[in-house]
């Protein structure tokens, strides 16, 4: 490929623009187009169910760069103009407008999607939490059913997503409940120990915990708007608003029928490369992590930067593999928390720093002699100083003499 | 070069402390980045500017001007 190949990327957001940062900084000075199916530039969403949510930040200080910032990268933005095809062979990307954008590179950044319940986009009051639209479209509901007394939010799906909008429901006044099939939040991913603890957290501050319960559905109030929700025990939640949050499905319908192999996630080898001149990155993006030795897709905002710098690197002929040491962060109610690496809920979790009863320690989960990850209560600090023990756990085998040195 | 930054913004993700270790450090209660040095020398110019397109709160400014 020329030292200057053409990039096409799909996908305007914090994946899509931190490659494009990527490529400037590696020294790439050829065309770079970025096509985005959102009217908007760049922005950023991790604060959507924090500060957004709770009105702290208005929704313009998630803007992710200024546009003298965007324009120095002297790349074209297609916005607003969702792409519909992708010809692998010819690298051709086609949008909904019309038009044909061809690349030496494709970089296919388009994220992911809410998972919603069967039936819940008839109903008027029941939310996703995405997208900005989505972040203000349900914090007006919140604030309208506060004021006139239809405050009964119930958030469906105790995953991370799912506690951290409660938390912040609940901050603004709601009478809020969650539910969902685990017995505490974020049960399948950090395990009964931290899971136990936010859902102490979770009841301290006042959310109601309906969890071990599956939802069977949405009960409609005959007028077109959410009634409450229905559990598989029968029993029918009361609500005025409720926020679907059950997990995300990589945006990848528009690479039906490109040939490209899809399996949750666009699939890439360790170069996060689909095939030859197309890759992935961020949530869309399924790959091949050779310190683990599987594929992996992450959903987290530090993947979608870190990625990219592998993806820009791909693109310019590094031939390093891509093996970070996943990170994810979440705020609920006061407690920051940290998380370096994969733990699991059958790991062994101890607590190796701090204690919980002080709201401050440090969480290692292990399985054998194998650090899986460390986890930081309000000890963000702390919590990367573990993370050299979870690092050599992901560390790819070393490389080949005479090869470039992974890091 | 002249770095700001936003102690408002930063979520204690630490990135920047991980690229460029002379130039940035966290505080220890609550992990908001602190800035060791506003004005370093050409040789961390370069994990500097990493640090600021890495930072997931988008919270360092970089004026390379100043
Ligand atoms: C409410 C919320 C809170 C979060 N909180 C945290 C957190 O605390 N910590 C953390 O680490 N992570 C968090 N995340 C996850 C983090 O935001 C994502 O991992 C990150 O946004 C992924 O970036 P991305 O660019 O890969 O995908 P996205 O941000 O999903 O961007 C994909 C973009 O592609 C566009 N697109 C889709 N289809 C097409 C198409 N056909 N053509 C053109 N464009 C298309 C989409 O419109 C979108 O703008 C949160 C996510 C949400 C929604
Ligand atoms: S990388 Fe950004 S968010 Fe993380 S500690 Fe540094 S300034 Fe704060």
């Amino acid at each position: 490929m020329s030292a200057s190949p053409r990039v096409v990327v799909v996908g305007a957001s914090a994946a899509g623009l931190a490659t494009v940062e990527a490529l400037r900084r590696k020294g790439h000075a050829g065309a770079v187009t970025v096509v985005g199916a959102e009217p908007y530039g760049p922005y950023d969403r991790p604060p959507l169910s924090k500060q957004v949510l709770a009105g702290a930040w208005p929704p313009e200080r998630t803007r992710l760069r200024t546009p003298e910032v965007l324009d120095g990268l002297g790349a074209e933005w297609v916005l607003g103009d969702p792409a519909t095809a992708l010809d692998p062979l010819s690298r051709t990307v086609a949008t909904a407008s019309g038009r044909a954008v061809v690349g030496d590179a494709v970089v296919v950044a388009t994220g992911a999607r809410p998972r919603t319940l069967p039936g819940q986009e008839r109903l008027k009051g029941v939310h996703v939490l995405r997208t900005l639209d989505d972040a203000a479209a349900l914090r007006a509901d919140l604030l309208d059913g506060a004021r006139s007394g239809r405050g009964r939010l119930v958030v469906v799906g105790e995953g991370v997503l799912g506690a951290e909008a409660a938390a912040t429901a609940r901050g603004l006044g709601l009478d809020t409940t969650l539910v969902g099939p685990q017995r505490v939040p974020m049960e399948a991913q950090l395990g009964p120990l931290v899971g136990g603890l936010l859902a102490d957290l979770h009841r301290t501050e006042g959310v109601r915990l309906r969890l071990g319960t599956a939802v069977a559905g949405i009960a409609d109030s005959g007028s077109g708007r959410v009634r409450g929700v229905l559990l598989d025990t029968g029993e029918e939640l009361p609500a005025d608003t409720v926020l679907v949050a059950v997990g995300a499905r990589p945006e990848t319908d528009w690479l039906e029928g490109s040939g490209l192999e899809v399996s949750d996630g666009l699939v890439c080898d360790a170069h996060c490369r689909a095939a030859e001149g197309v890759y992935a990155v961020g949530d869309v993006a399924r790959w091949h992590h050779e310190g683990l030795g599987r594929s992996l897709r992450l959903e987290n905002r530090t993947n979608a930067v870190e990625q990219a710098g592998a993806v820009a690197g791909a693109v310019l002929g590094d031939e390093r593999p891509y093996a970070p040491v996943p990170y994810l962060w979440t705020d609920q109610f006061g407690a920051k928390i940290q998380i370096h690496g994969l733990p699991s809920a059958s790991a062994e979790a101890e607590v190796v720093e701090g204690a919980p009863g002080d709201g401050r320690f440090v969480v290692r989960f292990r399985r054998g002699n194998r650090t899986e990850g460390v986890l930081g209560w309000n000890m963000p600090k702390q919590a990367r100083q573990w993370r050299r023990e979870v690092s050599d756990a992901f560390a790819p085998p070393p490389p080949v003499p005479g090869s470039p040195v992974a890091g | 070069m002249k770095i700001t930054v936003d102690e408002d913004k930063c979520c204690g993700a630490g990135q920047c402390a991980l690229i460029a270790p002379e130039v940035f450090d966290q505080r220890d209660e609550d992990g908001v980045v602190v800035l060791l040095d506003a004005a370093p020398g050409e040789e961390h110019h370069g994990a500097v500017r990493e640090s600021a397109q890495v930072c997931p709160a988008a919270a360092i400014t970089v004026d390379e001007d100043a």
